[in-house]
């Protein structure tokens, strides 16, 4: 099972995540990962994203169908915000049911990879008056690397 | 020919829009031209330019010198970035 959803508001990842278990059911592992904005001492004031309306989603179901399959997930949720958002705000969630850990584990990473590197999002992090385009850093690509063996999305 | 560009992150933010409906003068006729043209013509001031900024004809990625045609949506990319 896989649920993807694009979130022009706020969303409460412990509300998602709840309502995604009443869904999809227990398996016997579930990895959730959270991200949030960071205020980074004070210095961001928010961050802005912006995505390809419908194309973007249509690409995360794609590639959520292929983590599902390489790793064997019974289910898998993807939650991202677009947006302005305020320094502790959940940016994206992802949580994965599997049998086991490890895939549960392997999941939300590969699905994490591809939401930094290849998904069709664009962020702007806001400084006060200033501002600047965020783009991956090379970590970010050598990490989403790793997964090679996932079916890459079309841009 | 009428064409239509859509913009996203930085380059929607210089272009001042998400996307222009435009009639391409007869010499655009492929994304290379395309590139350098709307980029003067959509005051885009050479951002269009850099081999960073990937554009997608009607979804699809082009690589190199893609054709256009009459009634093609033409996104233009800068890196992704989510998370």
């Amino acid at each position: 099972m896989l649920a993807v959803r694009i979130a022009e508001e706020s969303f409460d990842p412990v509300a998602e995540e709840k309502a995604f278990l009443c869904t999809a059911g227990i398996a016997g592992a579930s990895v959730a990962f959270v991200g949030s904005v960071r205020a980074e001492q004070g210095a961001v004031t928010g961050l802005e994203l912006e995505c390809w309306p419908g194309r973007t989603e249509r690409l995360i179901r794609e590639r959520g169908e292929a983590v599902i399959d390489r790793f064997g997930l019974d289910a898998l949720l993807v939650v991202h915000r677009v947006g302005t958002m305020a320094p502790g705000e959940p940016i994206v969630q992802v949580v994965a049911h599997a049998r086991h850990r490890r895939a549960a584990f392997e999941g939300v990473d590969c699905m994490m990879d591809y939401l930094k590197t290849e998904a069709l999002f664009w962020k702007k992090e806001l400084r006060g008056d200033d501002s600047e385009w965020i783009e991956p850093r090379a970590q970010d690509y050598d990490d989403a690397a790793r997964w090679e063996g996932v079916s890459r999305a079309r841009h | 020919m009428s064409v239509t560009l859509m913009f996203f992150g930085r380059l929607r933010e210089r272009a001042g829009r998400s996307s222009v409906h435009l009639t391409l003068p007869d010499h655009v006729s492929d994304t290379t031209a395309l590139r350098r043209w709307a980029d003067q013509h959509c005051g885009l001031d050479g951002a269009l330019l850099s081999t960073s900024v990937q554009i997608a004809v009607n979804e699809e990625i082009a690589h190199g010198g893609c054709p256009v045609r009459a009634g093609d949506e033409i996104a233009f990319m800068p890196p992704v970035s989510g998370g």
